[in-house]
């Protein structure tokens, strides 16, 4: 049985508020012991990594991925964004279903599941499509689509905007204890926007999005989860009226739960700048008010995970105007950094920020994963909590390099990656990282 | 071999089974019996109705309610005439009434109405001056439907109070699951509802059932599952996304079937979709489905009722 013992590590368990100083034995893809020191049952065998002293923790789980296999592999392969994952420290993803063709029946959902296991160094889990086609008209077959692993049911980046719709999705889903995940955006307030309204898009002469395009979807689903009881998860929330209303929600007792990603509590719209089509994200960047209630919605709970919201983005597609060029970033490689400034500068504690990307996530997911306990997949990420570097775009394992932290200074870096006991990335610090 | 009751049938309508009491259930089942006999018979034709005019009046396509209901006029001697209405072509409301007034020109002693409109059928037994069968109104009620049922019921088991029932499929759109909720619960029956939760109205637990989202858990020690009808319009995604995955959760097959106790009696009000909510070897297996005597039961049934509604000193050669 192959076995890794993690030496001298600062294990943290979001789960558990575990923070000490000890030891980790994997044996057989799992987790076999924890401790100050170094249980007795350790094989002979077993592989010795010494951690310096730097974090261990679960690895992250990343409810949002837009996945570009099948259909778009030139842009991005399953194969590579599972590595850019492992880079990134996150040892399990969740992708879109928003692929060619779209997720949206039992037979693509087993494609998935084949294809990540045969090449997928990190646990590649999917949404399907809440809707045929993503039409937002007709649902799909939620119950065996669920038995053949997806985990949970949405249009991907395109909101469930019927309310006839997204109340029988709603209901139909709780059939059979399912989550639908919605984005949630008023397509008819976000038609043709390119950016937050607001002074910035007037000044730039974008067609603006009003932020209340966010609220009101989520007001009116809230209505419906109310009605259905169905469980809803309203994805990169990005606006403090948004955030509000959810945590008003929660206080009622609904089964709602929300993520947000990095873009949108680390940039505000003025990173547009003139015109940086990597800046085009949907939703769109926000106020600094909005960015501020995002990091208050991590701080009080109310905001459950965070996610890298990867999307991959070939040249062409950036290479436009302003309102022609297409919407994301990438984040896998990212993720782990952009997050762990909440901690270095926005006062967050430790365990709650890697609770956003572990255990936040997993329980939402109902994966068992995301925890440092004894019989748990060892996914787990080794990273150096005080390092400081500088993000380059350049040496990202995705092909796509769209994203506007090229050359951002961070703190904080991945060293080790490990799926089910096996590492799965080291990056070149992690020998000389060792203390 | 009908004797006349002893104890007459307080209604001058049957609109549904709502406001009928275990008595007046037992009153119809009792005297269907004896029908059930005579229809078995090589003569089965009586004059008890000799004389007396019976419309059918349908809005809605139907060609087992409307024939069974033409059979059992006709048994009891009666004149029966058909009239099929074009929804389409009616403008509701007016028309409905309108057609009240020409009706009661004609003399009628019976209309039975079938009816897309819930509460249609009761509108016009306002407005007629003859009894009103409801032959079904839009999702409310279907009287003679739970009536048959209970009557087939009452025939394999013995009995209907204390039995558990599980009602399975599209609950939403159904008048028969209405009524059968209605009379099963007024019997002393156990009520189960199968369903996801699309196919469920608002608070239906409120009428007496239990409800469940699962056949296996739903099924579990039942004495009859009743399976109802999936129309095709409810699938491709409206409120299912295909047959495929509604057989697979709530089609009922011999595995979940296994579930019910062993002596577990199948009815399905018909016609029965292969394959969606029900597998044909189910449906056909002879020593546990009922559908066939279900349809028997509908006549003699029927026969009851036109009986005790028509058959009554007071009423005849009434103005």
């Amino acid at each position: 049985m192959p076995s890794t013992l993690l030496k001298n590590a600062r294990l943290l368990d979001p789960w558990t508020s575990l923070d000490q100083r000890g030891d980790l034995l994997a044996i057989d893809g799992r987790i076999a012991a924890i401790g100050a020191e170094a249980a007795p049952g350790v094989p002979e065998t077993a592989v010795v990594i010494e951690c310096g002293g730097h974090c261990l923790s679960p690895g992250l789980v990343d409810m949002r991925v837009a996945l570009r296999e099948p259909g778009h592999e030139y842009v991005e392969s399953l194969a590579i964004s599972s590595q850019a994952a492992a880079v990134g420290g996150i040892t399990s993803l969740v992708g879109l279903p928003d692929t060619d063709p779209v997720l949206d029946d039992v037979a693509l959902v087993e494609f998935i599941t084949r294809r990540a296991q045969k090449v997928g160094l990190v646990n590649i889990y999917a949404f399907a499509a809440a809707t045929k086609g993503l039409r937002g008209q007709e649902l799909t077959e939620m119950g065996l689509m669920a038995s053949a692993g997806a985990l949970g049911f949405t249009d991907g980046s395109r909101a469930i905007a019927d309310a006839l719709v997204m109340r029988r999705a709603l209901s139909y889903a709780r059939t059979f204890d399912l989550l639908i995940v919605q984005h949630p955006e008023e397509p008819r307030l976000a038609a043709g926007g390119a950016a937050t309204e607001g002074e910035i898009a007037t000044r730039l002469g974008l067609p603006g999005i009003t932020p209340a395009a966010e609220l009101i979807m989520i007001e009116r689903d809230l209505r419906l989860v109310e009605i259905t009881g169905g469980r809803y998860h309203a994805a990169h929330v990005s606006t403090a009226a948004a955030i509000d209303v959810i945590r008003k929600a929660k206080r009622r007792g609904l089964p709602v739960t929300c993520d947000t990603a990095p873009p949108y509590f680390a940039l505000n719209e003025t990173a547009i700048g003139e015109y940086r089509t990597f800046a085009k994200l949907s939703p769109p960047l926000r106020s600094e008010t909005d960015r501020l209630a995002v990091v208050e919605g991590l701080k009080d709970g109310t905001i459950d995970a965070i996610a890298s919201d990867h999307t991959p983005q070939d040249q062409d597609a950036k290479r436009q105007p302003y309102a022609s060029a297409a919407c994301g970033m990438v984040g896998l490689e990212t993720l782990l950094p952009l997050a762990l400034a909440l901690y270095h500068g926005a006062g967050l504690p430790l365990l709650k920020v890697l609770r956003k990307l572990t255990q936040g996530p997993a329980d939402i997911l109902r994966l068992p994963v995301g925890r440092l306990a004894v019989g748990a997949p060892a996914d787990l990420v080794l990273f150096d909590l005080d390092r400081p570097w500088r993000i380059d775009a350049k040496s990202f394992k995705s092909k796509a390099r769209n994203t506007l932290f090229d050359g951002h200074p961070v703190q904080g870096k991945v060293l080790r990656t490990f799926v089910a006991g096996r590492m799965a990335h080291a990056a070149p610090e992690a020998d000389s990282a060792v203390a | 071999m009908n004797t006349f009751p002893a104890r007459p049938f307080p209604h001058r309508h049957l609109l549904g089974i709502d406001g009928l009491s275990a008595a007046d259930i037992d009153l119809i089942l009792d005297l269907a019996e004896g029908y059930v006999e005579q229809n078995r018979q090589d003569d089965k034709k009586r004059s008890l109705l000799r004389g007396r005019t019976i419309v059918n009046l349908f809005f809605e396509n139907s060609t087992r309610t409307r024939t069974s209901f033409e059979l059992a006029g006709k048994r009891l001697g009666g004149d029966v005439i058909n009239m099929s209405v074009d929804g389409t072509s009616v403008k509701k409301g007016e028309t409905l009434l309108d057609t009240a007034t020409t009706l009661n020109a004609m003399h009628l002693d019976a209309l039975v109405v079938r009816h897309p409109e819930s509460g249609a059928v009761q509108l016009l037994a306002e407005k007629v001056n003859c009894a009103v069968i409801n032959g079904g109104d839009g999702t409310h009620e279907h009287p003679t439907q739970a009536l048959l049922d209970a009557l087939t019921i009452r025939r394999r088991k013995g009995k209907l109070s204390g039995l558990t029932v599980a009602i399975c499929g599209d609950i939403l759109h159904s008048r028969v699951a209405r009524s059968n909720i209605a009379l099963l619960n007024i019997m002393g029956a156990r009520v189960r509802v199968v369903a996801p939760r699309t196919l469920l109205p608002a608070e239906i637990e409120r009428l007496g059932v239990e409800v469940f989202h699962d056949m296996p858990r739903g099924l579990a020690d039942v004495d009859i599952v009743m399976m109802l009808r999936l129309q095709s319009e409810r699938m491709n995604g409206n409120f299912l996304p295909s047959t495929r995955e509604y057989f697979h959760y709530f089609g009922l097959d011999a595995e979940k079937m296994a579930r019910a106790k062993p002596d577990a009696l199948i009815m399905h009000p018909g016609p029965i979709n292969r394959g969606v909510e029900i597998d044909s070897a189910v449906a056909d297996d002879l020593d546990r489905s009922l559908i066939r005597q279900q349809v028997e039961m509908g006549v003699a049934v029927r026969m009851a009722c036109l009986d005790l509604l028509l058959n009554v000193p007071s009423q005849r050669n009434a103005p």
